[in-house]
């Protein structure tokens, strides 16, 4: 099994399938997930391949199920999802296949057709019933003031509106047109007043009604009524109100105006009877022809239902296989056909330790397909750049992605994955350092292991949720780490535990307790003379007023301590690469400057550290006392400025131990030393080398081995014959020394952030506990419980969502930086791209979630 | 006397973490991998506790309290204020 510590070794080899079992061995591959394929045609125009016309099919096959999707969902009806995948078929079996789903869509289509059909009837009718009702209304109206008379009434309009009652009433025997208007009209005109009903939607109504006076100068009339209960558009199924009108005229003019207008505002026209007997009827009609449609409505949903319930029950696995078809022929278009035409080739990238599988996957599918010739898999040479192939597994995924995220890894290069899977959540840890919010971090990441399963299956499209998920071995990691930190900084919920006692004795009396607001515990004295045996001593964590002075000491030095290990391990790597791609000039004159370097600047500063922290004491007489301990800051600046250091105090000694000052002269010379070997070393040898190639070109092995050892250790799909220019090799070659030099200062300093988001996270707890949880702790009675339960609420929301929620998102992308940048510069190139092998899972996956986003 | 042994004592037990941690493990198929992560969280964290430590062993400043809190300490720590 290959490891993790560097990708996997990769061939590209030739494959020669027969055609009739092209396609069953594809689908092997697929389902394999471990054949990256090459395209092989790669000027071919899509429409041009070999296999278009089945892409094409598969194509339609997916319009028509993605159709019967969208009318499922709409019916809100749910899919069954096995979470198991089909095999991909058979190419006979994808005519099957495509004659049920046109059977099904064209089912489906029909009895759309049919619903809309009856519906936007059902809703002529309902409008038709309406409008019966409510003319009603206006032309009963009409018939008690026909018999109180003229006498009351004297408005003109008024007048006009009895005479345009119905003209027919022979029940109510009233009088459309009075007497005198009999007299006072013109012998020979048609006096008899037209009337238009119709539907319109309300908010077209006002301006119905305006255009109506203004086109028809006055002479029209329009009574209309609201229709309380909102109708349903048939054509998109939305309720929209609309409210019953009637128009009364004189003549034809305005007849075919008022219907013009009613057409421009679409309003619906219905033929209303004006007997109110024949009304009567006509409402009796419909409803009898409301009920029938109803019952048939009712029945075509009921067919349209049980259609797509028995879709739903086979769709994801239609799904699946339709897009496994259509991955295997996209493949196929990728192979090129040989002379004979009677077999493809294929070129891909396999890895070396899965040749077998692969051969076996091919037997498979050899038999399955009924083809005798079995398919030949044959490694070729190649100058290429082979991809980056990395195995990992649930676990080592996320941190895997980490890393990609930044650059894939050149081939064959040393993977930082594997150290990051305990360096990432442990310096997380060291800025979040809490135990109470570790234990929840931790926690949350255990929930979501113990379910992986079961919230592995339900698949959303909450990104959010997806990120947390993928990360939940990270999380409980950084967790775990937390905790631990959270124990040596005995800090939880920003309280100290105090397991073994404190290792800090007070000494006082009563008058001097009474006398001073503030006492300092003298280390002199009251410090047992051994340190708290686990973490830091609780007494720290109450001593409100120099905790932070001490704090900041120590976690200083620890972010230099760490920071300084990390980079050390990076350039160490280097050698690892160096090694391994047996790059002797880098290893001689890149790593062993680059080492020295490092470790005699800023690995001696850590050394001072710890001479600092063991060598000075209160309880020392002088010049090793307290008073005595230099800064470690002044003395490195003055170490590398060469200044002489500031004349201590009285008893006190300029230097820590005997011979410092020669070694910090000889340290800095010798790293500065370092620094042209660096710069120039490796250019002029490979000048050298060439100068010596050109004059002997026979003897080519040992200065290709140099040569050459520039094109490779990285730089993608290079031939061995390019060689770079040599200014350009010298140009690299000072960027690269001088990233180096200003770096290892720069990046050190970087690491202050552990302390500084350290220090953040500290406070930020302690604001919270101070302002918010100890009020509430301070409430008495049974009322002080009930603000207590509320003022814990508000303390646990802010705990979870300013300290778990956003300091970890900041001290993660902290650390991630950290990673990304002061670790991996020292080594990493990142320059390869990513193996991409042909897999239905992939592509299931993928073509799912490009489904939801639609 | 003391500091050496809490030494020793912390220094074998994240040796033994990370030699015998990976047996834990024993059934997983990335052995190499196992003992890289055991022995890298050893170290970690035993240098964590290692800094943490010595950065107390001779402290340089003493803390601060304030009255109240003396008062606390003199009960809940068992260490009584003298009279006089």
């Amino acid at each position: 099994m290959g490891s993790l510590f560097r990708s996997e070794e990769m061939a590209l080899c030739q494959l020669f399938l027969q055609s009739e079992a092209a396609y069953a061995c594809v689908s092997e591959l697929g389902e394999l997930g471990l054949v990256q394929f090459r395209d092989l045609n790669p000027d071919v125009n899509a429409f041009q391949r070999k296999f278009v016309n089945e892409v094409r099919r598969c194509d339609e096959m997916e319009r028509k199920l993605r159709y019967l999707e969208k009318e499922i969902k709409k019916d809100g009806i749910p899919m069954l999802d096995t979470g198991e995948s089909p095999e991909a078929p058979q190419p006979r079996e994808m005519i099957d296949l495509e004659a049920t789903f046109e059977k099904l869509e064209n089912e489906l289509r029909e009895v759309n057709q049919n619903a809309e059909a009856l519906k936007r009837n059902f809703l002529e009718l309902t409008e038709l019933k309406h409008i019966l009702r409510k003319t009603q209304v206006f032309f009963d109206e009409s018939v008690p003031t026909v018999y109180k008379s003229s006498g009351t009434h004297s408005s003109n309009k008024y007048r006009r509106y009895l005479q345009m009652a119905d003209n027919q009433n022979e029940d109510e025997q009233a009088q459309l047109l009075g007497e005198e208007a009999v007299r006072a009209s013109q012998p020979g005109q048609n006096l008899k007043l037209g009337f238009v009903a119709g539907v319109i939607l309300r908010e077209r109504l006002p301006a119905f009604e305006r255009m109506l006076w203004r086109a028809c100068r006055g002479n029209v009339f329009l009574r209309q009524a609201m229709i309380e209960t909102p109708l349903e558009d048939p054509t998109n199924g939305d309720q929209v109100h609309k409210s019953v009108f009637i128009i009364f005229f004189q003549g034809d003019q305005l007849k075919t105006r008022v219907k013009k207008i009613c057409e421009g505002f679409r309003a619906t026209l219905y033929p209303c009877p004006e007997a109110p007997a024949d009304r009567r009827e006509m409402a009796m009609g419909v409803m009898t022809r409301i009920e029938d449609l109803n019952t048939v409505l009712g029945q075509t949903q009921d067919h349209r239902h049980r259609v797509l319930v028995a879709a739903a029950k086979n769709l994801k696995n239609w799904f699946v296989k339709v897009r496994k078809i259509k991955a295997i022929y996209h493949t196929l278009n990728l192979f090129n056909l040989d002379v004979t035409q009677k077999c493809l080739i294929a070129e891909c990238w396999v890895p070396l330790l899965d040749i077998e599988t692969i051969q076996l996957a091919l037997r498979r599918g050899t038999e399955r397909s009924g083809s005798s010739v079995p398919p030949i898999l044959n490694r070729m040479q190649t100058f290429e750049n082979p991809p980056t192939y990395n195995r990992t597994n649930k676990f080592t995924k996320a941190f895997q992605a980490l890393i990609d995220a930044y650059g894939v890894a050149s081939y064959r290069e040393m993977n930082p994955a594997p150290y990051t899977i305990i360096t990432f959540p442990f310096l997380f840890a060291v800025m979040f350092g809490d135990l109470g919010h570790g234990a929840i971090m931790a926690l949350f990441g255990l929930w979501m292991i113990r379910k992986e399963k079961g919230l592995a299956a339900q698949k959303t499209d909450n990104e959010i949720w997806n990120i947390f998920f993928g990360g939940r071995y990270i999380i409980f990691l950084m967790g775990a780490f937390s905790m631990y930190t959270g124990l040596i900084y005995n800090d939880i919920f920003s309280k100290s535990l105090n397991i073994f006692g404190s290792h800090w004795h007070m000494s006082y009396n009563k008058s001097t307790v009474a006398d001073n607001k503030y006492l300092q515990l003298n280390p002199n004295g009251d410090y047992e003379g051994a340190p708290y045996p686990f973490g830091m001593d609780p007494i720290w964590q109450v001593a409100g007023a120099n905790k932070i002075i001490f704090h900041n000491a120590y976690k200083m030095k620890i972010s230099i301590i760490f920071g300084v290990i990390h980079m050390i391990f990076g350039v160490v790597m280097s050698w690892h690469n160096h090694t391994y791609f047996r790059n002797r000039i880098s290893m001689l004159y890149e790593f062993i400057p680059q080492l020295i370097f490092l470790l005699l600047l800023f690995f001696y500063m850590v050394l001072l550290m710890f001479i600092k922290w063991i060598k000075f004491a209160a309880t020392n007489a002088k010049p090793y006392s307290e008073a005595c301990a230099p800064s470690i800051l002044i003395t490195f600046i003055d170490m590398v400025l060469f200044n002489t250091p500031k004349e201590p105090v009285k008893d006190c000694q300029t230097y820590m131990f005997f011979g410092q000052h020669f070694i910090q002269v000889l340290f800095v010379l010798v790293a500065v030393g370092c620094i042209p070997v660096m710069l120039l070393a490796k250019p002029l040898l490979i000048m050298q080398a060439r100068k010596q190639a050109n004059i002997q070109p026979i003897a080519g092995a040992t200065s290709d081995a140099e040569t050459g050892a520039i094109t490779n250790g990285g730089v993608g799909g290079g031939q061995h014959e390019e060689e770079e220019e040599l200014s350009e090799i010298f140009i690299h070659q000072s960027i690269h020394t001088i990233e180096y030099v200003l770096g290892s200062v720069s990046h050190t300093a970087s690491y202050l952030r552990l302390w500084a988001l350290s220090l953040a996270h500290a406070q930020l707890a302690e604001v919270l506990w101070t302002m918010v949880l100890s009020i509430g702790l301070k409430q008495e009675g049974w009322f002080g419980g009930i603000i207590l339960t509320c003022v814990f609420a508000f303390w646990a929301i802010l705990t979870v969502g300013i300290l778990v929620l956003m300091e970890g998102l900041s001290a993660f992308l902290h650390t991630l930086r950290l990673h990304w940048v002061e670790f991996q510069s020292k080594f990493y190139k990142g320059q390869g791209y990513a193996f991409q092998p042909f897999s239905f899972d992939a592509i299931i996956e993928n073509g799912a979630a490009a489904a939801e986003a639609e | 006397m003391e500091v050496f042994l809490t030494i020793f004592f912390f220094t074998a037990l994240w040796a033994g973490v990370a030699r015998f941690g990976p047996i834990l493990m024993s059934k997983a198929p990335q052995q190499d991998l196992v003992r890289c992560c055991f022995l890298l969280a050893a170290v970690c964290c035993w240098l964590f506790w290692l800094c943490c430590y010595l950065a107390q062993l001779n402290p340089l400043i003493g803390p601060k309290l304030n009255q109240n809190t003396v008062k606390i300490i003199a009960e809940a720590w068992d260490n009584p204020i003298k009279a006089g």
